[in-house]
């Protein structure tokens, strides 16, 4: 039963996967580009910063970067939190 | 602690990879890289001195407070300057056109020009101080764990 099971997952799982590959969007040819073609003409001038992937980073998507910055500030927190309690338990215990 | 060997070569590479990581941020709105990458190569360096010496040595100079502390005024900075443009729209450009990074370069492939940017290269700074000491500190207190980072020659 288990062996059926197993089997049958699988091969749901190689479909899916080869479906994926036959399907897969061609690279570098985006349905809508519009938005590319305005950052890639307009960055320079509007940020003045020469690497547009930066002015996309910390301009145009700004609030995305506050959001992983503060992912980072979080797994920093969570380490210390837990790594020094651990940490002086042991020391006492 | 490892040999003596490694704990000079060490020595000399720490600048090297210091002011790599401080080109990599300091240069961020020009060539690839930024606040991200460059603070995690300066954090690398960290790592290599906590490999070469124990953690009772790396102790002495980098205390995991003093390094939390930087990594939350990285984050203050980070979000100020966010905040600053607020006039207009969160995260907006305010700095463009003034004395400040404000010089604008001229469209398509050109040399360059460190006072571009406007806010960019001051949030690269602020983030590049967040996760450097943010990232330490996790070093840091991993090896704490992990009973000093005593390594037998």
């Amino acid at each position: 039963m288990r062996r059926v099971t197993g089997l049958i997952s699988l091969l749901v799982l190689v479909a899916f996967l080869v479906l994926g590959v036959v399907l897969i969007h061609p690279f570098g040819y985006p349905d809508v580009s519009d938005m590319d073609d305005y950052i890639i003409e307009n960055a320079q001038e509007e940020t003045g910063s020469n690497n547009v992937v930066t002015s996309v980073v910390f301009d145009y998507r700004g609030f995305d970067t506050l959001g992983e910055a503060t992912i980072l500030f979080t797994a920093v927190t969570g380490v210390l939190l837990l790594l020094r309690t651990l940490k002086h338990k042991e020391e006492s215990a | 602690m490892l040999s003596k060997i490694v704990r000079t070569v060490t020595n000399e590479f720490m600048l090297f990879i210091a002011v790599f990581g401080l080109y990599v941020i300091a240069h961020g709105h020009l060539t690839p890289g930024g606040g991200f990458q460059g603070g995690a190569v300066i954090v690398s360096g960290v790592v290599m001195l906590l490999v070469a010496f124990n953690y009772q040595e790396v102790r002495k100079v980098l205390r995991e407070r003093a390094l939390t502390i930087m990594e939350s005024t990285g984050a203050l900075i980070f979000i100020s300057l966010a905040f600053a443009g607020i006039g207009a729209v969160f995260f907006y450009n305010f700095l463009v056109g003034t004395p400040i990074f404000g010089r604008i370069p001229p469209t398509g492939p050109n040399p360059g020009d460190i006072w571009t940017g406007g806010v960019i290269p001051l949030m690269n700074l602020a983030v590049g101080i967040k996760v450097a000491a943010g990232l330490s500190a996790v070093v840091l207190a991993m090896a704490l764990f992990s009973g000093g980072g005593e390594v037998e020659e």
